[in-house]
Protein backbone atom coordinates (compact mmCIF):
# COMPACT_ATOMS: atom_id res chain seq x y z
CA UNK A 1 0.00 0.00 0.00
CA UNK A 2 1.83 3.16 1.42
CA UNK A 3 1.30 6.91 0.40
CA UNK A 4 -1.90 6.50 1.86
CA UNK A 5 -4.15 7.40 5.05
CA UNK A 6 -6.02 5.01 6.13
CA UNK A 7 -8.75 5.28 8.94
CA UNK A 8 -10.22 2.37 10.18
CA UNK A 9 -13.38 2.61 12.35
CA UNK A 10 -12.62 5.68 14.22
CA UNK A 11 -15.64 6.52 17.06
CA UNK A 12 -15.11 9.48 18.87
CA UNK A 13 -17.30 10.40 22.37
CA UNK A 14 -17.64 13.30 24.56
CA UNK A 15 -18.93 12.27 27.86
CA UNK A 16 -20.49 9.87 26.34
CA UNK A 17 -22.16 11.13 23.49
CA UNK A 18 -21.03 9.78 20.20
CA UNK A 19 -20.06 12.27 18.00
CA UNK A 20 -18.50 10.30 15.46
CA UNK A 21 -19.23 6.77 14.65
CA UNK A 22 -17.45 4.13 13.40
CA UNK A 23 -15.20 6.51 10.85
CA UNK A 24 -13.36 4.29 7.81
CA UNK A 25 -11.96 5.73 4.70
CA UNK A 26 -8.89 5.62 2.94
CA UNK A 27 -7.28 8.79 0.63
CA UNK A 28 -4.48 8.65 -1.46
CA UNK A 29 -1.82 11.10 -0.92
CA UNK A 30 -0.44 14.52 -2.95
CA UNK A 31 -4.18 15.45 -3.07
CA UNK A 32 -5.91 18.51 -1.60
CA UNK A 33 -9.25 16.78 0.35
CA UNK A 34 -11.76 18.81 1.55
CA UNK A 35 -13.69 17.36 4.96
CA UNK A 36 -17.24 19.11 4.88
CA UNK A 37 -20.43 18.13 6.35
CA UNK A 38 -23.15 20.27 8.28
CA UNK A 39 -22.78 22.04 11.64
CA UNK A 40 -22.47 19.65 14.54
CA UNK A 41 -21.25 16.78 12.28
CA UNK A 42 -17.61 16.30 13.85
CA UNK A 43 -15.53 17.60 11.05
CA UNK A 44 -13.14 19.09 13.60
CA UNK A 45 -13.52 16.17 15.96
CA UNK A 46 -13.04 14.03 12.90
CA UNK A 47 -9.10 15.95 12.25
CA UNK A 48 -8.83 15.96 15.83
CA UNK A 49 -8.99 12.64 16.04
CA UNK A 50 -6.79 11.65 13.56
CA UNK A 51 -4.19 13.52 14.38
CA UNK A 52 -4.56 11.78 18.36
CA UNK A 53 -5.27 15.26 19.60
CA UNK A 54 -8.33 14.05 21.68
CA UNK A 55 -8.96 10.58 23.01
CA UNK A 56 -10.33 8.22 20.99
CA UNK A 57 -13.23 5.09 21.95
CA UNK A 58 -11.60 3.29 19.57
CA UNK A 59 -10.32 2.62 15.56
CA UNK A 60 -6.84 3.14 14.12
CA UNK A 61 -5.19 5.69 11.71
CA UNK A 62 -2.03 5.67 9.32
CA UNK A 63 -0.13 7.23 7.15
CA UNK A 64 2.06 5.79 5.34
CA UNK A 65 1.41 2.67 7.14
CA UNK A 66 2.58 3.83 10.32
CA UNK A 67 0.83 5.22 13.22
CA UNK A 68 -0.33 8.80 13.00
CA UNK A 69 1.81 9.44 16.72
CA UNK A 70 4.95 8.37 15.00
CA UNK A 71 4.29 10.47 11.85
CA UNK A 72 4.29 13.66 14.16
CA UNK A 73 7.44 15.16 12.03
CA UNK A 74 5.57 15.08 8.93
CA UNK A 75 2.31 16.35 10.14
CA UNK A 76 1.79 20.28 10.26
CA UNK A 77 -1.23 21.57 12.08
CA UNK A 78 -3.82 24.61 11.84
CA UNK A 79 -6.12 24.99 14.73
CA UNK A 80 -9.32 27.06 13.95
CA UNK A 81 -8.57 30.87 15.17
CA UNK A 82 -10.65 30.85 17.73
CA UNK A 83 -8.83 28.58 20.12
CA UNK A 84 -6.13 31.39 20.03
CA UNK A 85 -5.29 33.88 22.83
CA UNK A 86 -4.89 36.74 20.11
CA UNK A 87 -3.39 39.26 23.15
CA UNK A 88 -0.77 37.14 23.65
CA UNK A 89 3.03 39.02 23.64
CA UNK A 90 4.39 37.21 20.71
CA UNK A 91 5.24 38.70 17.40
CA UNK A 92 3.76 37.49 13.78
CA UNK A 93 8.17 36.08 13.29
CA UNK A 94 8.10 34.51 16.56
CA UNK A 95 4.41 32.83 15.89
CA UNK A 96 6.13 31.22 12.61
CA UNK A 97 9.36 30.61 14.37
CA UNK A 98 7.13 27.93 16.85
CA UNK A 99 6.84 26.21 13.13
CA UNK A 100 10.88 25.21 13.49
CA UNK A 101 10.40 23.52 16.96
CA UNK A 102 9.80 20.17 16.20
CA UNK A 103 12.77 19.98 14.01
CA UNK A 104 15.18 21.64 17.56
CA UNK A 105 14.81 19.00 19.65
CA UNK A 106 14.95 19.36 23.59
CA UNK A 107 16.60 22.66 25.08
CA UNK A 108 17.61 23.89 21.27
CA UNK A 109 16.85 27.51 21.17
CA UNK A 110 16.18 29.00 17.64
CA UNK A 111 18.60 30.74 16.00
CA UNK A 112 19.04 32.68 13.32
CA UNK A 113 18.48 30.20 10.85
CA UNK A 114 15.20 29.48 12.16
CA UNK A 115 14.62 32.96 12.25
CA UNK A 116 15.52 33.70 8.32
CA UNK A 117 13.44 30.56 7.37
CA UNK A 118 10.50 31.71 9.51
CA UNK A 119 11.25 35.10 7.08
CA UNK A 120 10.81 33.23 4.32
CA UNK A 121 7.80 31.16 5.18
CA UNK A 122 6.34 34.92 5.99
CA UNK A 123 7.23 36.36 2.45
CA UNK A 124 5.20 33.02 1.04
CA UNK A 125 1.98 34.49 2.60
CA UNK A 126 2.99 37.86 1.67
CA UNK A 127 3.19 39.01 5.38
CA UNK A 128 6.58 39.69 5.74
CA UNK A 129 6.15 43.48 6.19
CA UNK A 130 4.26 42.46 9.08
CA UNK A 131 7.34 40.46 10.74
CA UNK A 132 7.52 42.75 14.11
CA UNK A 133 3.92 43.41 14.62
CA UNK A 134 2.24 41.97 17.93
CA UNK A 135 -0.50 38.96 16.47
CA UNK A 136 -3.23 40.65 18.06
CA UNK A 137 -2.80 43.73 15.70
CA UNK A 138 -3.92 41.86 12.40
CA UNK A 139 -6.79 41.11 10.42
CA UNK A 140 -8.38 38.00 10.60
CA UNK A 141 -7.27 36.82 6.99
CA UNK A 142 -3.40 37.91 7.88
CA UNK A 143 -3.79 35.74 10.87
CA UNK A 144 -4.98 32.95 9.01
CA UNK A 145 -1.74 33.73 6.70
CA UNK A 146 0.41 34.08 9.45
CA UNK A 147 -0.40 30.67 10.74
CA UNK A 148 -0.64 28.73 7.23
CA UNK A 149 3.40 30.01 7.10
CA UNK A 150 4.16 28.91 11.01
CA UNK A 151 2.31 25.62 8.89
CA UNK A 152 5.06 25.91 6.26
CA UNK A 153 7.85 25.96 8.66
CA UNK A 154 7.22 22.80 9.88
CA UNK A 155 8.35 21.08 6.55
CA UNK A 156 5.85 18.85 6.55
CA UNK A 157 4.22 16.45 4.39
CA UNK A 158 0.69 16.96 5.52
CA UNK A 159 -1.05 19.70 5.99
CA UNK A 160 -4.16 19.44 8.42
CA UNK A 161 -6.15 23.18 8.60
CA UNK A 162 -9.19 22.99 10.88
CA UNK A 163 -11.77 25.78 9.08
CA UNK A 164 -9.05 27.95 7.49
CA UNK A 165 -11.39 30.55 5.55
CA UNK A 166 -13.76 31.21 8.27
CA UNK A 167 -14.16 35.07 9.03
CA UNK A 168 -11.34 36.01 6.50
CA UNK A 169 -11.11 38.39 3.68
CA UNK A 170 -11.48 37.44 0.08
CA UNK A 171 -7.74 38.02 -0.79
CA UNK A 172 -6.37 35.66 1.97
CA UNK A 173 -8.54 33.11 0.98
CA UNK A 174 -7.70 33.30 -2.55
CA UNK A 175 -3.77 32.72 -1.62
CA UNK A 176 -4.38 30.28 1.07
CA UNK A 177 -6.03 28.13 -1.61
CA UNK A 178 -3.34 28.85 -4.15
CA UNK A 179 -0.63 28.06 -1.72
CA UNK A 180 -1.97 24.76 -0.71
CA UNK A 181 -2.88 23.97 -4.34
CA UNK A 182 0.89 24.74 -4.83
CA UNK A 183 1.67 22.04 -2.10
CA UNK A 184 -0.28 19.64 -3.62
CA UNK A 185 1.36 19.92 -7.02
CA UNK A 186 4.77 19.81 -4.68
CA UNK A 187 3.25 16.57 -4.11
CA UNK A 188 2.42 17.21 -0.16
CA UNK A 189 -0.78 16.28 1.24
CA UNK A 190 -3.71 18.70 2.70
CA UNK A 191 -7.06 18.09 4.69
CA UNK A 192 -9.04 21.30 5.08
CA UNK A 193 -12.11 21.22 7.48
CA UNK A 194 -14.52 23.55 5.02
CA UNK A 195 -18.51 24.12 5.51
CA UNK A 196 -19.29 26.59 2.64
CA UNK A 197 -20.55 24.63 -0.45
CA UNK A 198 -20.49 26.85 -2.79
CA UNK A 199 -16.64 26.73 -3.90
CA UNK A 200 -15.79 22.95 -3.04
CA UNK A 201 -15.81 21.96 -6.71
CA UNK A 202 -12.68 24.73 -7.50
CA UNK A 203 -11.11 23.92 -4.01
CA UNK A 204 -10.61 20.38 -3.56
CA UNK A 205 -9.61 17.45 -5.69
CA UNK A 206 -11.32 15.07 -3.07
CA UNK A 207 -13.71 15.32 -0.32
CA UNK A 208 -15.08 13.64 2.93
CA UNK A 209 -18.34 14.32 3.58
CA UNK A 210 -19.12 13.78 7.44
CA UNK A 211 -22.31 13.69 8.96
CA UNK A 212 -21.52 12.05 12.52
CA UNK A 213 -20.65 8.80 9.86
CA UNK A 214 -19.26 8.55 6.86
CA UNK A 215 -21.80 9.58 4.09
CA UNK A 216 -19.47 9.42 1.08
CA UNK A 217 -15.62 9.60 0.62
CA UNK A 218 -13.91 9.86 -2.49
CA UNK A 219 -12.93 12.57 -5.59
CA UNK A 220 -15.23 15.79 -5.65
CA UNK A 221 -16.82 14.49 -8.88
CA UNK A 222 -18.00 10.94 -7.66
CA UNK A 223 -18.93 12.04 -3.78
CA UNK A 224 -21.00 15.53 -4.96
CA UNK A 225 -24.07 13.78 -6.06
CA UNK A 226 -27.55 15.08 -5.22
CA UNK A 227 -28.56 12.11 -3.08
CA UNK A 228 -25.19 12.28 -0.96
CA UNK A 229 -25.52 15.78 -0.73
CA UNK A 230 -29.28 15.66 0.80
CA UNK A 231 -28.66 12.75 3.10
CA UNK A 232 -25.32 14.56 4.33
CA UNK A 233 -27.32 18.19 4.89
CA UNK A 234 -30.77 16.65 5.88
CA UNK A 235 -31.49 19.19 8.01
CA UNK A 236 -30.34 22.19 5.65
CA UNK A 237 -32.66 20.24 2.79
CA UNK A 238 -35.51 19.35 4.88
CA UNK A 239 -36.76 23.00 4.67
CA UNK A 240 -36.65 22.71 0.87
CA UNK A 241 -39.17 19.81 1.00
CA UNK A 242 -41.25 21.36 3.08
CA UNK A 243 -41.55 24.22 0.56
CA UNK A 244 -41.90 21.63 -1.88
CA UNK A 245 -44.60 20.37 -0.82
CA UNK A 246 -46.28 23.09 -0.01
CA UNK A 247 -46.22 24.66 -3.64
CA UNK A 248 -47.23 21.27 -5.24
CA UNK B 1 22.24 57.89 52.20
CA UNK B 2 21.69 56.62 55.49
CA UNK B 3 19.82 53.40 53.41
CA UNK B 4 22.80 52.00 52.44
CA UNK B 5 25.29 52.49 55.27
CA UNK B 6 22.74 50.54 57.33
CA UNK B 7 22.93 47.39 54.61
CA UNK B 8 26.70 47.82 55.18
CA UNK B 9 26.17 47.73 58.75
CA UNK B 10 23.50 45.14 59.61
CA UNK B 11 24.21 41.75 58.57
CA UNK B 12 20.25 40.91 58.74
CA UNK B 13 19.28 43.91 56.22
CA UNK B 14 21.79 42.52 53.64
CA UNK B 15 20.05 39.30 53.88
CA UNK B 16 16.87 40.28 54.15
CA UNK B 17 17.73 42.70 50.44
CA UNK B 18 19.35 39.40 49.19
CA UNK B 19 16.22 37.50 50.41
CA UNK B 20 13.89 40.09 48.62
CA UNK B 21 15.79 40.59 45.32
CA UNK B 22 15.77 36.64 44.57
CA UNK B 23 12.22 36.20 45.50
CA UNK B 24 11.34 39.56 43.14
CA UNK B 25 13.14 37.75 40.40
CA UNK B 26 11.69 34.45 40.56
CA UNK B 27 8.35 35.30 41.33
CA UNK B 28 8.46 37.89 38.25
CA UNK B 29 9.84 35.44 35.86
CA UNK B 30 7.00 32.22 36.95
CA UNK B 31 4.64 34.82 37.32
CA UNK B 32 4.98 36.11 33.26
CA UNK B 33 3.66 32.66 32.72
CA UNK B 34 1.07 32.40 34.98
CA UNK B 35 -0.77 35.23 34.16
CA UNK B 36 -0.49 34.23 30.63
CA UNK B 37 -1.89 30.68 31.23
CA UNK B 38 -5.00 32.60 33.56
CA UNK B 39 -3.74 31.04 36.34
CA UNK B 40 -3.63 34.06 38.75
CA UNK B 41 -6.05 32.12 41.19
CA UNK B 42 -4.14 28.96 41.28
CA UNK B 43 -0.70 31.15 42.65
CA UNK B 44 -3.49 32.00 45.16
CA UNK B 45 -4.74 29.32 46.04
CA UNK B 46 -1.47 26.89 46.47
CA UNK B 47 0.28 29.96 48.72
CA UNK B 48 -2.49 29.51 50.72
CA UNK B 49 -2.60 26.03 50.75
CA UNK B 50 0.85 25.00 52.18
CA UNK B 51 -0.13 26.49 55.62
CA UNK B 52 -1.05 22.82 57.20
CA UNK B 53 2.55 21.87 55.55
CA UNK B 54 4.24 24.55 57.23
CA UNK B 55 2.38 23.72 60.58
CA UNK B 56 3.18 19.93 60.28
CA UNK B 57 6.81 20.90 59.38
CA UNK B 58 6.96 23.00 62.92
CA UNK B 59 5.41 20.06 64.82
CA UNK B 60 7.80 16.93 63.14
CA UNK B 61 10.73 19.69 63.71
CA UNK B 62 12.12 20.05 59.98
CA UNK B 63 11.98 22.75 57.85
CA UNK B 64 9.00 23.87 56.74
CA UNK B 65 10.42 23.73 52.75
CA UNK B 66 9.32 19.69 53.17
CA UNK B 67 5.75 20.08 54.48
CA UNK B 68 4.88 23.02 51.93
CA UNK B 69 5.94 21.70 48.89
CA UNK B 70 3.94 18.68 49.58
CA UNK B 71 1.19 20.37 50.62
CA UNK B 72 1.35 22.73 47.98
CA UNK B 73 1.82 19.55 45.22
CA UNK B 74 -1.78 17.63 46.86
CA UNK B 75 -3.64 21.08 46.02
CA UNK B 76 -2.33 21.06 42.70
CA UNK B 77 -3.32 17.58 42.16
CA UNK B 78 -6.26 17.97 44.21
CA UNK B 79 -8.01 21.30 41.67
CA UNK B 80 -6.66 19.01 38.26
CA UNK B 81 -8.85 16.02 40.24
CA UNK B 82 -12.22 17.64 40.90
CA UNK B 83 -11.75 19.78 37.62
CA UNK B 84 -11.13 16.80 35.24
CA UNK B 85 -14.10 13.93 37.21
CA UNK B 86 -16.75 16.52 37.85
CA UNK B 87 -18.86 19.20 36.18
CA UNK B 88 -17.26 21.96 38.55
CA UNK B 89 -15.36 24.57 36.93
CA UNK B 90 -11.44 25.52 37.21
CA UNK B 91 -12.26 28.31 39.87
CA UNK B 92 -14.80 27.09 41.75
CA UNK B 93 -12.62 24.17 43.08
CA UNK B 94 -9.98 26.45 43.45
CA UNK B 95 -11.65 28.24 45.65
CA UNK B 96 -13.23 25.05 47.78
CA UNK B 97 -9.74 23.26 47.96
CA UNK B 98 -7.52 25.77 48.86
CA UNK B 99 -10.23 27.20 51.61
CA UNK B 100 -10.50 23.44 52.91
CA UNK B 101 -6.13 23.20 53.33
CA UNK B 102 -6.11 26.76 54.71
CA UNK B 103 -8.29 26.18 57.53
CA UNK B 104 -6.39 22.68 58.53
CA UNK B 105 -3.74 25.04 58.37
CA UNK B 106 -5.16 27.29 60.77
CA UNK B 107 -6.14 24.53 63.20
CA UNK B 108 -2.64 22.83 62.96
CA UNK B 109 -1.04 26.19 63.64
CA UNK B 110 -2.61 26.59 66.64
CA UNK B 111 -1.59 23.16 67.94
CA UNK B 112 1.87 23.16 66.74
CA UNK B 113 2.80 25.36 69.81
CA UNK B 114 5.78 26.88 68.01
CA UNK B 115 7.81 30.22 68.51
CA UNK B 116 6.51 31.89 65.07
CA UNK B 117 3.58 32.57 65.12
CA UNK B 118 1.12 32.53 62.64
CA UNK B 119 0.95 36.39 61.62
CA UNK B 120 4.80 36.23 60.29
CA UNK B 121 3.45 33.24 58.30
CA UNK B 122 0.93 35.00 56.55
CA UNK B 123 2.52 38.33 56.08
CA UNK B 124 5.93 37.50 56.26
CA UNK B 125 9.05 39.64 57.77
CA UNK B 126 11.41 39.67 55.47
CA UNK B 127 13.55 41.32 58.25
CA UNK B 128 14.28 38.53 60.18
CA UNK B 129 15.22 35.97 57.67
CA UNK B 130 17.42 33.20 58.45
CA UNK B 131 20.53 31.91 57.09
CA UNK B 132 18.70 28.49 56.49
CA UNK B 133 16.04 30.83 54.76
CA UNK B 134 18.23 32.59 52.24
CA UNK B 135 19.84 29.44 51.34
CA UNK B 136 16.74 27.71 50.59
CA UNK B 137 15.08 30.75 48.88
CA UNK B 138 18.80 31.23 46.34
CA UNK B 139 18.35 27.21 45.94
CA UNK B 140 14.88 26.96 45.05
CA UNK B 141 15.41 30.63 42.64
CA UNK B 142 18.39 28.89 40.39
CA UNK B 143 16.73 25.33 40.33
CA UNK B 144 13.39 27.16 38.72
CA UNK B 145 15.00 30.00 36.94
CA UNK B 146 17.34 26.71 35.40
CA UNK B 147 14.03 24.68 34.49
CA UNK B 148 12.61 27.45 32.70
CA UNK B 149 15.68 28.61 30.90
CA UNK B 150 16.25 24.75 29.92
CA UNK B 151 12.14 24.31 28.94
CA UNK B 152 11.75 27.51 27.44
CA UNK B 153 10.31 26.69 23.75
CA UNK B 154 8.06 23.89 25.66
CA UNK B 155 6.40 26.41 28.75
CA UNK B 156 6.17 29.06 25.67
CA UNK B 157 4.15 26.74 22.89
CA UNK B 158 1.93 25.22 25.24
CA UNK B 159 0.80 28.56 26.71
CA UNK B 160 0.58 30.16 23.19
CA UNK B 161 -1.21 27.28 21.59
CA UNK B 162 -2.08 24.25 23.66
CA UNK B 163 -3.46 22.55 20.52
CA UNK B 164 -0.35 22.87 18.39
CA UNK B 165 1.34 21.92 21.41
CA UNK B 166 -0.22 18.91 21.48
CA UNK B 167 0.23 18.41 17.73
CA UNK B 168 4.28 18.37 18.08
CA UNK B 169 3.50 15.60 20.86
CA UNK B 170 3.96 17.50 23.93
CA UNK B 171 1.82 16.97 26.80
CA UNK B 172 -0.10 19.85 28.30
CA UNK B 173 -0.50 18.40 31.58
CA UNK B 174 2.92 17.55 32.21
CA UNK B 175 3.73 20.87 31.10
CA UNK B 176 0.59 22.21 33.38
CA UNK B 177 1.87 20.11 36.56
CA UNK B 178 5.64 21.14 36.09
CA UNK B 179 4.52 24.56 36.44
CA UNK B 180 2.73 24.15 39.01
CA UNK B 181 5.90 21.99 41.28
CA UNK B 182 7.50 25.62 39.96
CA UNK B 183 4.81 27.94 41.43
CA UNK B 184 4.97 25.86 45.07
CA UNK B 185 8.58 26.18 45.02
CA UNK B 186 8.67 29.98 44.83
CA UNK B 187 5.93 30.49 46.92
CA UNK B 188 7.48 28.10 49.46
CA UNK B 189 11.03 30.53 48.76
CA UNK B 190 8.46 33.85 49.18
CA UNK B 191 6.86 32.74 52.38
CA UNK B 192 9.66 34.45 54.61
CA UNK B 193 9.49 37.96 52.25
CA UNK B 194 5.61 38.39 52.11
CA UNK B 195 4.08 35.73 54.06
CA UNK B 196 1.08 33.36 52.55
CA UNK B 197 -1.24 35.91 51.91
CA UNK B 198 0.65 38.26 49.51
CA UNK B 199 2.67 35.66 47.41
CA UNK B 200 0.10 35.67 44.73
CA UNK B 201 0.88 39.71 44.75
CA UNK B 202 4.51 39.48 44.11
CA UNK B 203 3.46 37.00 41.25
CA UNK B 204 1.31 38.53 39.03
CA UNK B 205 1.88 42.34 39.79
CA UNK B 206 4.52 42.65 38.20
CA UNK B 207 4.26 40.42 35.08
CA UNK B 208 0.64 42.11 34.59
CA UNK B 209 2.65 45.44 34.12
CA UNK B 210 5.16 44.01 32.16
CA UNK B 211 2.30 42.95 29.88
CA UNK B 212 0.86 46.26 29.22
CA UNK B 213 4.54 47.47 28.62
CA UNK B 214 5.77 44.47 25.95
CA UNK B 215 4.18 42.96 23.39
CA UNK B 216 7.24 40.25 23.26
CA UNK B 217 7.24 36.90 26.03
CA UNK B 218 11.10 37.63 26.29
CA UNK B 219 10.80 41.18 27.15
CA UNK B 220 8.13 40.75 29.55
CA UNK B 221 9.93 37.90 31.71
CA UNK B 222 12.47 40.30 32.01
CA UNK B 223 11.07 43.58 33.19
CA UNK B 224 8.94 41.46 35.22
CA UNK B 225 11.76 39.88 36.64
CA UNK B 226 13.46 43.73 37.23
CA UNK B 227 10.63 45.10 38.52
CA UNK B 228 10.15 42.91 41.09
CA UNK B 229 13.82 42.75 41.99
CA UNK B 230 13.17 46.75 42.25
CA UNK B 231 10.07 46.46 44.34
CA UNK B 232 11.51 44.13 46.53
CA UNK B 233 14.27 46.78 47.45
CA UNK B 234 12.57 49.89 47.41
CA UNK B 235 9.68 48.43 49.51
CA UNK B 236 12.32 46.55 51.85
CA UNK B 237 13.53 49.89 52.22
CA UNK B 238 10.14 51.30 53.03
CA UNK B 239 9.62 49.21 55.38
CA UNK B 240 13.45 49.63 57.87
CA UNK B 241 12.74 53.58 57.36
CA UNK B 242 9.01 53.57 58.60
CA UNK B 243 8.92 50.59 60.10
CA UNK B 244 6.20 49.12 58.02
CA UNK B 245 5.55 45.15 57.40
CA UNK B 246 7.59 43.92 55.05
CA UNK B 247 5.33 42.48 52.76
CA UNK B 248 3.04 44.73 52.44
CA UNK B 249 5.49 47.75 51.85
CA UNK B 250 7.13 45.49 49.02
CA UNK B 251 3.57 44.66 47.59
CA UNK B 252 2.28 48.19 47.60
CA UNK B 253 5.07 49.28 45.88
CA UNK B 254 4.40 46.63 42.75
CA UNK B 255 1.13 48.20 42.71
CA UNK B 256 2.09 51.74 42.59
CA UNK B 257 4.16 50.48 39.06
CA UNK B 258 1.48 48.78 38.11
CA UNK B 259 -1.22 51.85 38.35
CA UNK B 260 1.50 53.96 36.63
CA UNK B 261 1.79 51.62 33.59
CA UNK B 262 -1.62 51.28 33.72
CA UNK B 263 -2.56 54.94 32.87
CA UNK B 264 0.84 55.60 30.96
CA UNK B 265 1.76 52.55 29.03
CA UNK B 266 2.56 53.55 25.52
CA UNK B 267 1.11 51.27 23.70
CA UNK B 268 -1.90 50.34 26.18
CA UNK B 269 -2.04 53.07 28.74
CA UNK B 270 -5.79 54.43 29.86
CA UNK B 271 -4.60 58.28 29.00
CA UNK B 272 -3.31 58.02 25.88
CA UNK B 273 -6.09 55.80 24.81
CA UNK B 274 -8.70 58.79 25.96
CA UNK B 275 -6.67 61.09 24.48
CA UNK B 276 -6.79 59.11 21.47
CA UNK B 277 -10.32 58.59 21.16
CA UNK B 278 -10.96 62.43 22.26
CA UNK B 279 -8.76 63.87 19.23
CA UNK B 280 -10.50 61.23 17.09
CA UNK B 281 -14.01 62.67 17.95
CA UNK B 282 -13.31 66.18 17.42
CA UNK B 283 -11.24 65.57 14.31
CA UNK B 284 -14.82 63.89 12.86
CA UNK B 285 -16.22 67.09 14.40
CA UNK B 286 -18.75 65.92 16.96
Amino acid sequence: MGNAIQVNNLSVSYYGNQILNKVSFNMESGRLIGIIGPNGAGKSTLMKGMLGLIPTDCGTVTIDGKNVRSMRKAIAYVPQRATIDWDFPITVLETVVLGTYPSLGLFKRPGKKERAWAHECLEKVGMESYAHHQIGELSGGQQQRVFLARALAQQAEYFFLDEPFVGIDVTSEALIIGLLKELRDEGKTAFVVHHDLTKVKSYFDDLIIVNREIVGAGTVENVMQPETMKRAFKSQYSLWDSLEVASS
Amino acid sequence: MSFIQDIQNYEFLQKALFTAIIVGIISGVLGSFIILRGMSLMGDAISHAVLPGVAISYMLGISYFYGAVVFGLMTAFGIGFITQNSRIKNDTSIGIVFSAFFAVGIILIGKANTSTDLTSILFGNVLAVRDSDMWITLGVGIFVLSIIALFFKEFLISTFDPTLAASFGLSNKWIHYGLMVLLTLVTVASLQTVGIILVVAMLITPAATAYLLTNRLSHMIFISSVLGAVSATIGLYISFIYNWPSGAAIVLVTTAFFVTALLFSPKHGIVWRTLKVRKNKTAVGQ
